[in-house]
């Protein structure tokens, strides 16, 4: 069943020796973003002075309008599935993996390509989706199940085993705001695991609710391998998808990397992750702006331990050192230089700058220079993060900027996978806290009080 | 492994452009899903509240209290023959269904954007669950316009047949309206400032609190461009018997209606398409 395709598979339809019917062709993928287009529900005000300033520059510096960034999420992706596969899909944080998924659920379009689908596709991209806080658990179990695609008499058949499945028999009348996280997860995940399409996608579902719960899950998601439907599904949990697939794909920054058994894919995985975070980036192709009588040439992550020893893997809680490589060309005089953290839709989280600590840059002529910053204790969800640089003076002048330099990426902690549960919803920001708890006995119709490391901007001395 | 030897048809995937066919038969496969939304959102409405579907009744009749106090009584506005706080229950009873439907309709994509970023089903129906949920309290006021009605000792002619046409037309200006708002409210949420000022302007565009008879004849036709003109008139033509009859006034209101909700299903379905990725 394995095949090893060299990326990026030239022929999609070439390496398939199974007999089963294809019931998914996907040919020439590609889905396009522009840089910060997720948050594009902006006013119509900033429309219009965006439209001004950007004309009053073009106008006022003689150069050329920046045109909108655009990078592809997904970009020319082909590959075949047959009827009764299981198949893994791996990648890193912002690789494509949950944007595949999405066009594949039909809630994206593609930029360019082609999906060819047989039978009914159900998707589960998040559980809970469409659970009501206010409704009771049988409610939603409806509400949900109608959501994800099930008739009514579906549902009405299965609600005692959906019910059974997620141990929640005694509060099926409750509002599930009521319940634990834990309860909570396990009666959406439930709801979904009944669901009976003929492919079946499903995103990083597996990650929920506690040990014992998941492994009920996985074998839930066994059976139905095992009955022939075709299931395609993201996973960080290299265990679950090499337990589970017959295949796997690796994506990365967009593209199919790999397609292969998963033990392949999975090894391979595990090498890109230990690799990539130390990466440096060439700025020499960026866009710049500003003077230019300095400019950045380098940018480097390094993600290191508490003690600063290095580490592989960018995690909530890591130190981030960020280094960054300057060469003059014109005499620069105590000139700030900061860094800005983004989030996808171009939000900015963390700013870190010398003035911060009182300390500024002077350059001459054919200087290299080099500005560290160290961010600690990295308050940043798993996700994938934009990083821009600047150097000038207040509001004087622009030396010289990068508006988006490099992602960052964050990954979800190994060690803490198992026991953070995610929680629906997000927030900005959340504090290093503890709790306090004092009740006569555990009671279980509560939400569960959780710690999670959430988002501070913290910046590091410079040099 | 089991191999079904049954292939459904296949479902194409691909990038498209421009305008795109309605697709209203999906609507119709979808009917279990939009029959839930409709069910949550009448089960959510009222939850937490003291009053509960009071409300639903409370909003219009508080509503005609004030104007027949001060446009009634004290302004002395004409009321068609009619006594004036039934002249304006009977106005304010699809007027309310029109602007509540209206109101949360525009806000109804941006409040399912969990659902839009996370399954797929056919957009329409979110819109169109939240003007159909309003149908309820709709009709939840329609008892205390028949109590006004005979307490004030008037009695329905033959023309309350009529009615559901009227009914249909308020149905459509809502959800018309509200598929344009709602599809412009993903990308600009400018939307969300316009709503409640649009509403309160296209009220006194609309003959709630006096009568169209006010107007110029010549200018009436054009007046009816707002087709809740034509609802309220034909309201109170249907069920007071008062003079505005079904003319040209009314023709126009339902043709004014009809391209709204056309145009606002097409815009719609030519906007589904970023819906995801924007909202």
């Amino acid at each position: 069943m394995s095949s090893d395709v060299a990326f990026p598979a030239a022929h999609p339809h070439a390496s398939m020796p199974h007999e089963a019917p294809r019931v998914i062709r996907v040919s020439h993928l590609g889905k396009q973003y522009q840089l910060g287009a997720r948050a594009r529900y902006r006013t119509l005000r900033e429309a219009l002075v965006e439209s001004v300033v950007g004309v009053a520059r073009s106008i006022g510096r003689g150069g050329t309008r920046r045109a909108p960034e655009r990078f592809w999420a997904l970009d020319d992706v082909s590959f075949d599935v047959a009827q009764g596969d299981v198949v893994g899909i791996i990648g890193r944080n912002g690789s494509g993996k949950s944007t595949l998924l999405k066009i594949l659920s039909r809630i994206v379009e593609p930029t360019r390509g082609t999906v060819d689908l047989e039978g009914r596709v159900g998707s589960l991209l998040e559980v809970g989706t469409g659970f009501h806080p206010d409704l009771t658990g049988r409610e939603n179990v409806f509400l949900s199940g109608a959501i994800l695609g099930m008739r009514r008499t579906e549902i009405e058949k299965k609600f005692d085993e959906i019910v059974e499945f997620a141990e929640v028999d005694r509060f099926i009348d409750t509002q599930v705001k009521h319940y634990s996280s834990g309860m909570y997860m396990r009666l959406a995940f439930s709801v979904a695991a009944h669901l009976e399409p003929d492919i079946l996608v499903v995103d990083e579902v597996l990650a929920v609710g506690d040990a014992a719960f998941q492994k009920k899950c996985l074998g839930k998601m066994g059976t139905v391998a095992r009955h022939g439907r075709t299931v395609l599904f993201v996973s960080h949990n290299m265990g679950a998808v090499v337990s589970l697939c017959s295949r796997a794909l690796l994506l990365d920054a967009g593209r199919l990397v790999l397609e292969s058994d998963p033990i392949t894919v999975a090894a391979r995985y595990q090498a890109t992750l230990t690799a990539a975070p130390t990466v440096t980036s060439d700025l020499s192709g960026a866009e710049h702006y500003g003077s230019g009588k300095a400019r950045f040439v380098s940018l480097r992550f390094v993600p290191e331990r508490r003690d600063g020893t290095t580490r592989e893997m960018m995690c909530p809680g890591s130190r981030l050192r960020v280094e960054t490589r300057i060469v003059c060309s014109a005499p620069v005089d105590s000139a700030n230089v900061g860094i800005t953290i983004y989030d996808a839709s171009g939000y900015r989280l963390v700013d870190a700058n010398t003035a911060m600590q009182g300390r500024f840059v002077s350059l001459n002529p054919g200087d290299e220079a080099r500005v560290d910053f160290a961010l600690d204790d990295l308050r940043l969800k798993p996700g994938t993060y934009l990083v821009g640089l600047w150097m000038g003076r207040g509001n004087v002048e622009d030396i010289d900027g990068i508006l988006y330099a490099a992602t960052l990426e964050v990954e979800p902690d190994p060690q803490q996978l198992q026991h953070s549960e995610q929680f629906p919803g997000s927030y900005l920001c959340a504090f290093k806290h503890s709790v306090v708890i004092s009740t006569p006995a555990a009671d279980v119709a509560r939400p569960g009080v959780h710690e999670e490391p959430g988002q501070r901007s913290a910046a590091g001395a410079s040099r | 492994m089991t191999h079904t030897s049954i292939r459904p048809h296949t479902l194409r995937i691909e990038p498209t452009r421009g305008w795109v066919a309605l697709r209203l038969g999906e609507v119709v496969a979808y009917r279990e899903l939009l029959y839930f939304l409709v069910w949550r959102d009448l089960k959510v409405r009222y939850k937490q509240t003291i009053l509960g579907v009071a409300w639903a009744v409370l909003q219009p009749l508080l509503t005609m209290l004030v104007f027949a106090l001060f446009f009634g009584r004290l302004a002395r506005v004409p009321s068609d023959g009619v006594p004036y706080p039934l002249f304006a229950y009977t106005a304010l009873v699809p007027w309310t269904f029109f602007a509540t439907g209206l109101t949360l309709a525009s806000n109804s994509l941006v409040g399912s954007a969990n659902l839009i970023t996370k399954v797929y089903f056919p957009r329409l129906t979110i819109p169109l669950a939240t003007v159909l949920a309003g149908l309820v309290d709709f009709a939840l006021a329609f008892p205390v316009l028949f109590g006004l009605m005979w307490w004030h000792g008037v009695t329905p002619t033959a023309q309350v047949v009529w009615l559901p046409v009227f009914i249909a037309l308020a149905f459509a200006t809502a959800l018309g309206v509200g598929l344009w708002l709602s599809a412009l409210n993903v990308e600009f949420r400018d939307v969300r400032h316009v709503v409640p000022f649009l509403t309160q302007l296209w009220m006194f565009a609309t003959p709630i609190a006096y009568p169209s008879s006010l107007l110029p004849e010549r200018w009436r036709t054009l007046y009816a461009l707002n087709p809740m003109v034509g609802v309220v008139e034909g309201f109170r033509w249907a069920l007071l018997g008062t003079e505005t009859r079904p003319g040209p006034m009314i023709l126009v209101s339902g043709v004014a209606a009809l391209a709204l909700l056309i145009g606002g299903a097409f815009f719609f379905r030519r906007m589904e398409r970023t819906f995801a990725d924007v909202v």
